[in-house]
């Protein structure tokens, strides 16, 4: 069993789920077996609930120092009864600083898809278990789900900043993660591509401009707003609401204008917020201006 | 283009922060020290291009030193690396290398000097090619592309006629299936590596008995 768009996966899950489809292209294409899949992915799913956790017990130096202890302030204030957001978006926002914190301090993540953007499936994941009590196969089967999407844009656009920008990093994992939520809590495969594809459009264009190259700032609060982006056209497709471009059309907008984004705006550090005066002076901080 | 599994999309598994200078820096070392295939006693890494200029704020050094170490790219070791490597007897050194733009090397290319504890040497260059994609572009000055996917083994023979055709057939009698095969060579009737990739683990029996060719010098057995 294989797919190769979005539109053939669509056509497969009349009679199966996009995560049962995404196990059996794995085991058929990937030459394995169900149980090796399973306890992959149930690795990863370890891997992202302790990275996704471990900053709210202990703050770990980051190597830039740009970032550190923003989940944690976050968590203290929603504890003090002062958030603004409710509950599934404060424990979004919270869970998608935790992933950048320990990525940055060289701890263990899960790139999904990538390094930069591996808090914002795992954000949204945890913020839903929490709610409303999931069980472990259905954040498995959330998993899979999101690397159904992932998959699509990987073979048919980029989800890599030096490519594209950070529209294919954090857009993809928004777009990955709307499609996972919409699934959760059980809505249809059409209303997880609707969801996947109003959460790349917003976030078309978005520039890839760490500063001093590294993935701290502003890589860590725009994984909040992938997060918060994904829950929110999950909660638009849930209803009813549906993409006017459909999914596919809209990765090859996104990869368009990926490739005309300069290369300054590239992965390279140098645009954006890398080279506002604060940005420069961090990197002369950083690497003692020999950059 | 090659197979994308959920586990490229959900994966790699890694030690921050990045898949290119931190997870692919230690992928690279790892396969190094694989196929050293010992203890290493001293390493001199030097650094190109953007590995040169940002190590330090991806912890690419501690990414290269806990690959030597044999530090898998999600042991959360690598952050403590230099503390283990001290404890181990490791004795590394960092350098910079200067790079034109016209120069044709990778932007984050790594040339290792290792020296084992027996007194083997090895040179290794290696590129992170994004997402924790590695490939090792020269080994002892011979320009070789490999990227340790699969299960491998590097023969470094003299250039005589048969010394291929004796590598495979021992390989058929011991049931291994060659999913790739190339040779590089410095120069005609000089040196040249065979690098055998294959689906199976290649046995230590099977490398015991290419060696009995006179015309191998050395054969490095490199496991997935």
């Amino acid at each position: 069993m294989d797919f190769h768009t979005a539109e053939e996966l669509l056509a497969l899950s009349e009679n199966m789920s996009i995560a049962d489809i995404m196990r059996q292209r794995e085991i058929v294409q990937g030459e394995t077996d169900a149980e090796t899949v399973e306890l992959r992915m149930k690795k990863a799913l370890k891997i992202m609930r302790d990275s996704a956790h471990k900053p709210l017990e202990k703050v770990f130096p980051t190597t830039g120092g740009l970032i550190g202890g923003e989940a944690s302030k976050l968590n203290e204030h929603a504890k003090q009864g002062k958030s603004i957001c409710g509950s599934v978006l404060t424990k979004a926002l919270i869970y998608s600083q935790a992933v950048p914190e320990v990525n940055a301090s060289m701890g263990v993540i899960v790139a999904a898809p990538t390094a930069g953007s591996a808090g914002v499936v795992p954000a949204v994941l945890f913020a839903l278990e929490d709610e409303f009590g999931l069980n472990e196969k259905t954040l498995v089967d959330g998993l899979f789900t999101a690397g159904a999407v992932g998959y699509l844009m990987m073979k048919n656009a980029s989800v890599s900043g030096a490519e594209a920008g950070c529209q294919a990093e954090v857009g993809a994992a928004s777009a990955m993660a709307a499609a996972m939520a919409v699934t959760m809590m059980g809505g249809t495969a059409a209303q997880a591509f609707d969801a996947a594809s109003i959460a790349l459009s917003n976030l078309l264009g978005l520039v890839c401009d760490p500063i001093a190259g590294l993935v701290e700032a502003p890589c860590q609060s725009r994984n909040a707003i992938g997060a918060a982006n994904a829950i929110t056209c999950a909660e638009m497709a849930l209803s009813g609401i549906k993409a006017v471009v459909p999914f596919t059309e809209m990765m090859q907008a996104m990869y368009r204008v990926g490739c005309k984004l300069p290369a300054e705006l590239r992965e390279t550090a140098l645009g954006g917020c890398a080279t506002t005066p604060t940005g420069c002076a961090h990197n002369c901080r950083i690497f003692g201006g020999c950059n | 283009m090659a197979f994308i599994s959920v586990f490229d999309v959900i994966g790699p598994n890694m030690v921050g922060p990045s898949s290119s200078h931190t997870a692919g820096a230690a992928s690279i070392a790892l396969l190094t020290k694989k196929m050293i295939g010992e203890k290493v006693k001293r390493i001199k890494f030097t650094l190109y291009g953007s590995f040169a200029k940002t190590y330090k704020g991806h912890g690419t050094d501690r990414a290269l030193v806990g690959g030597i170490l044999g530090f898998e790219t999600d042991d959360e070791r690598i952050r403590d690396s230099f503390e283990l490597a001290e404890a181990a007897g490791l004795d590394f050194k960092f350098e910079c290398a200067d790079t034109d733009e016209d120069d044709d090397i990778h932007p984050n290319t790594v040339d290792m000097q290792v020296e084992g504890f027996s007194g083997r040497t090895l040179f290794v260059r290696g590129e992170s090619l994004g997402g924790g994609k590695v490939r090792l572009t020269r080994i002892n000055g011979v320009k070789v592309s490999f990227t340790g996917e699969f299960h491998a083994l590097i023969v470094i023979q003299r250039d005589y006629p048969g010394v291929v055709a004796g590598i495979t057939s021992v390989l058929s009698s011991y049931g291994v299936n060659i999913a790739y095969l190339r040779v590089f060579r410095e120069e005609k009737g000089g040196l040249a590596y065979t690098i055998v990739e294959s689906d199976e683990a290649i046995s230590e029996a099977a490398v015991e008995e290419m060696k009995k060719n006179t015309a191998i010098e050395d054969i490095m057995l490199v496991k997935r």
